[in-house]
């Protein structure tokens, strides 16, 4: 330390600068990273908390759900939908071709299990819930769900078939605990 | 202002639409000058000014996670210890910094006790100080309310009842206080919008204070006026750097206790949760205002001894006037000198009584100590000043601080 800073005296002969300097910048320096460790654990507790965490798992009971049937669980404060799809509708969503879609995916790579189809109910579009969980809403073009917002269609699989969201609705993390019970997250 | 010269365009550009960097060179910086003998006693401004930012940062962090209601605020402070990244961190700051802002005023209010910088043209300085100290006792209290311990409960019980004590109007004034029959959720939701509010309007006052304090410039130790260039020297950097070298040795300390003690300054019954049905067996009110409390017990009359408190702090406000002598540093004060630390000494007694249960010759201490307060500012500081031969004041700061030959500066450090 006193020897660069007796380094950057003799190079201040040159170029004007002095040892002064040199403390001032390092002190500035050395105050700089202060300010920053005091700030860091400030703006870390706006993370979520151990509690909330803590709530980012959440199991379902599906043997109860008949085939043809929805339900909606919260999972992290969102909606998340569960749908216990029939032979009928499996078929038309692994029909239809990937290529001709906003975003291309395949009706496989959506799901563990055909029957069983589970998605986060927010529209990729600005985050509205999509009508078609309960009987009698509007399902929208493609039989699956339709965002009242703006006026987005999602298929059979979840997937953005017309109108402005971008991409399909999302899969979250899940398991099959057992054949009745689920674990999304 | 002499750094203009070095500075950047763009500084100027806005400095001539719009002056703040003149307003801060001429309130902080080299365009302020201040006398040159300043000592270690003048960095406590400085202190309470950065403690106030401090607790007003830690506490908006605190309010994100807290929760004023009476169900909830309890385990929301919990929350904030046990769940909330950093929480433990954030309020162990938040609690010892308000024992800090207390130690560092109360050093800031005996420094000018010591040195006269409440006498004329200083006085409404004073006045507005003796505003941000009843500002703060304020915050303070209802602050310590929040988290809804016992301490928390029992303390606004008791504080708010001190206004029942006015004839009259006084059952009125503390069921308009509790906005209800006893402290109960109105009374904690008012007081978390008020102590959320209170800081910034001391921050409104703390400007005057300032404002108030650069009409005149910082008293000194001598006490004498600085008359000429050679009296003063240019804040920065000579008091910035003074400053931060204060702030670095402070931060040790608040650091110590908020890393290894965080607990020292508070009273384990305030982590047991308010319990409106049963009062702890000893109630004390947090250490910054056992003084006080000393004085309001002493007095065998209810009314009385809530007047007397008030009369504590407002005896304070009309010191300039209560304060015969002309000379102002305590340097230059013999007699003074010893009943100025006889007061400190009170203060101390005082504090120590009102710690203390309400009986036998905890009573009786508190009570000579609450006479002999009075007796300073009311009888003492008036004959004194008419009664004490000073010791002769030096010409000028320059003169007593660089020897009478004015030697270069630099030459001689020391004062002789």
């Amino acid at each position: 330390m006193a020897q660069s800073a007796n380094q950057a005296q003799k190079h201040a002969t040159a170029t004007g600068e002095t040892r002064r300097d040199f403390i001032t910048l390092t002190a500035g320096a050395m105050g700089g990273i202060g300010a920053i460790a005091f700030i860091l654990p400030f703006i870390n507790s706006m993370n979520p908390a151990a509690d909330t965490l803590a709530l980012a798992s959440t199991e379902v009971d599906i043997g109860a759900i008949k085939v043809g049937q929805s339900v909606t669980v919260t999972w992290r404060g969102k909606p998340v939908f569960i749908r216990h799809r029939t032979e009928e509708e499996i078929k038309t969503a692994e029909a239809v071709s990937p290529a001709e879609m906003p975003d291309p995916q395949t009706d496989k790579d959506r799901v563990k299990k055909p029957e069983w189809l589970v998605l986060i109910g927010v529209c990729t579009h600005l985050g509205c819930v999509p009508n078609g969980q309960k009987v009698g809403e509007t399902k929208g073009d493609f039989g699956g769900w339709f965002c009242p917002c703006h006026g987005s269609h999602y298929d059979m699989s979840g997937r953005i078939r017309k109108g402005p969201a971008p991409r399909n609705l999302e899969v979250p993390q899940y398991a099959f605990l057992t054949d009745t019970t689920l674990r999304i997250g | 202002m002499s750094t203009t010269a070095k500075q950047n365009g763009l500084v100027k550009w806005i400095d001539s639409r719009l002056p703040i960097f003149t307003l801060l060179d001429h309130s902080v910086g080299s365009g302020y000058p201040t006398p040159r003998n300043l000592n270690y006693f003048w960095n406590f401004g400085s202190l309470a000014g950065v403690t106030l930012i401090v607790m007003i940062l830690s506490g908006i962090f605190l309010a994100m996670n807290y929760t004023a209601h009476v169900d909830h605020a309890f385990n929301s402070v919990e929350r904030i210890m046990r769940d909330v990244n950093g929480g433990w961190l954030i309020r162990y700051i938040h609690v010892n910094g308000a024992s800090m802002f207390f130690i560092v005023v109360y050093i800031h209010i005996f420094r000018g006790l010591y040195y006269g910088s409440y006498k004329a043209p200083r006085e409404l300085l004073w006045i507005l100080g003796v505003v941000l100290l009843l500002l703060m006792m304020a915050t303070a209290f209802m602050g310590y309310v929040l988290p809804w311990g016992q301490m928390s409960f029992w303390g606004a019980t008791v504080i708010t009842n001190l206004f029942s004590a006015f004839p009259i109007v006084g059952e009125a004034i503390v069921t308009l206080l509790w906005g209800g029959f006893s402290v109960d959720n109105p009374t904690l939701n008012r007081f978390f919008a008020l102590h959320y509010l209170m800081p910034f309007v001391i921050v409104g006052v703390v400007i005057l204070h300032i404002a108030a304090l650069h009409q005149f410039g910082s008293n000194n130790p001598l006490g004498i006026d600085a008359k000429s260039d050679k009296d003063k020297i240019p804040f920065h950097p000579y008091y910035t750097v003074k400053d931060l070298f204060g702030i670095g040795v402070f931060a040790i300390i608040f650091a110590f206790f908020v890393f290894f003690a965080p607990n020292f300054f508070g009273e384990p019954d305030n982590y047991i949760p308010a319990n409106p049905m049963q009062t702890p067996p000893h109630i004390v009110p947090e250490w910054y205002f056992l003084p006080f409390y000393a004085i309001l017990r002493s007095i065998p009359d209810k009314l009385g001894g809530v007047l007397a408190m008030f009369a504590a702090i407002g005896v304070l406000a009309v010191l300039p006037w209560l304060d015969t002598s002309k000379i102002r540093s305590t340097k230059f004060r013999p007699v003074y000198f010893w009943f100025f630390w006889l007061l400190v000494l009170d203060c101390f007694v005082l504090g120590w009584a009102g710690g203390k249960p309400a009986e036998g010759i905890y009573v009786i201490v508190g009570r000579i100590a609450t006479a002999y307060y009075f007796l300073h500012f009311l009888v003492v500081l008036p004959l004194l000043g008419k009664l004490e031969t000073p010791k002769p004041l030096p010409s000028s700061i320059a003169a007593a601080v660089l020897g009478s030959g004015a030697a270069p500066a630099g030459a001689r450090m020391e004062k002789p």
